[in-house]
């Protein structure tokens, strides 16, 4: 797998410390939804850092790849990404990586995302591939956010679950809800996976990414929902969380 | 060459000539899996030796305990970049596990609760190097870290430390895991950067 030379072509703030790049990269070979890349940075001196990151985008001909990055307090490469690049900077791609956490439009069952935070990103692709490939796959969204500030996409995701036949998308709020909500802030419980997310008899194929924690409390909800745990696939990121 | 990044100095911790190439150092502790934590019952856990044929040993919790146990203390190096240093751990060697087993087959499978799988040569897990580890850091290993007991091979990148291990097959010929059938390398040398496979 080769490095590539990406060019940034666009930059988005998502919220206060979230950032999507549009990358122009040579020869991009396509990606399919859930994929991520490798992004190296490196100093003048040589010394270079490599992190990964979920590709955002719906995969397209255009060779064009999007990337939302969250910028970590001690982050050594995503306060870069989300601060001091510019548009025309040049960076280095490889991939796209990973063949497991992935969704295409060919798969027409009912189809469960759920998401903690940045961990949203890998599902957006596929909730973005679902649209531009006119799937026909049934899916929900159930969208776990601290607060209404730092949800990513969310015209976009406003938009796309106001068509019919679309996506479906459920908030839960962990700490401050927007006002008169009906739901208190807290983790998502047994209750809000019964009344969000596919019951168990549709078999969906469901997609949880998030923090580990986040991704342990929900599998774990979803498996005594009855849910089939094969059919349950999970990314998870650390405190490091540079993953995402 | 590479493309410079405008700006960009990093920041050097003076560890990385400890660290294989592409790595940084944290503190924490990560996890990476591809489906939900099993929760297994220690008194249904087993771990077997298999050639493929026969079962040639098992053992259950109970008996496995009664094993000589190691502490090592090691450095992991995940594919997803992250190596955390001098982690302790206490398990079973493989070398007690395979000190009675005559075998010609030189490769194995090493099998998890959860379907997961990962290939290694068995080269890679006699000597000294890999033990089925049931305590991390003085503490049971936790369900997400792969307890009850997980695999660790610690020169090798982590995803062959298959968590939830319950056996080994022998194997004449090298066959691909999970990760290494889904684009990761086939033996995985974090020194060689042996991430994904070349195809």
């Amino acid at each position: 797998m080769t490095w590539r030379t990406a060019t940034i072509i666009g930059l988005r703030d998502e919220t206060a410390t979230a950032r999507t790049l549009t990358l122009e990269v040579d020869d991009w070979p396509g990606h399919v939804a859930g994929q991520h890349v490798d992004v190296r940075l490196t100093a003048a001196d040589g010394y270079s850092a490599v992190r990964s990151y979920s590709i955002a985008s719906a995969p397209s001909s255009d060779g064009r790849i999007e990337l939302t990055v969250e910028r970590l307090p001690n982050g050594e490469v995503s306060p870069y990404l989300t601060q001091q690049v510019i548009v025309g900077d040049q960076l280095e791609v490889r991939g796209p990586i990973g063949r497991w956490f992935v969704w295409d439009p060919e798969q027409a069952r009912s189809v469960q995302l759920v998401a903690g935070g940045s961990g949203i990103v890998p599902l957006m692709a596929m909730i973005r591939w679902r649209a531009s490939a006119s799937g026909t796959a049934s899916f929900r969204l159930l969208y776990s956010v601290r607060e209404p500030s730092v949800i990513f996409y969310h015209e976009e995701l406003r938009a796309l679950s106001s068509r019919a036949n679309s996506v479906d998308v459920t908030y839960a709020y962990t700490r401050v809800t927007p006002k008169d909500w009906p739901r208190p802030a807290g983790r998502i419980d047994a209750e809000l996976i019964s009344s969000a997310t596919w019951p168990a008899n549709l078999r969906p194929s469901v997609y949880v990414c998030g923090p580990t924690s986040f991704v342990e409390h929900t599998t774990e909800l979803l498996i005594a929902a009855g849910q089939d745990r094969q059919k349950i696939r999970t990314e998870r990121f650390g405190a490091t969380g540079e993953r995402k | 060459m590479a493309i410079i990044s405008r700006g960009f100095s990093g920041r050097r911790s003076g560890a990385e000539t400890k660290l294989p190439p592409g790595q940084y150092l944290t503190t924490d502790f990560p996890v990476l899996s591809a489906g939900p934590t099993p929760h297994i019952d220690l008194d249904r856990w087993e771990f077997t030796i298999d050639d493929g044929r026969n079962i040639l040993k098992r053992w259950n919790w109970k008996a496995f305990h009664e094993l000589p146990t190691e502490n090592i203390v090691v450095d992991l190096h995940c594919v997803t970049r992250w190596s955390k240093l001098g982690t302790s751990w206490e398990g079973v060697s493989l070398d007690v596990l395979l000190a009675n087993v005559k075998t010609d087959l030189p490769y194995a499978m090493f099998r998890s609760h959860g379907d997961y799988m990962t290939n290694l040569p068995l080269k890679d897990v006699t000597n000294n190097q890999a033990w089925i580890a049931f305590k991390y850091d003085g503490s049971d290993l936790a369900p997400e870290h792969g307890g009850p007991a997980r695999l660790l091979v610690p020169h090798l990148y982590l995803w062959k430390s298959a968590k939830w291990v319950r056996g080994l097959r022998l194997m004449s010929e090298e066959r691909p895991g999970f990760w290494e059938s889904l684009g990761y390398h086939i033996y995985g040398d974090p020194w060689k950067e042996q991430r994904y496979s070349e195809e």
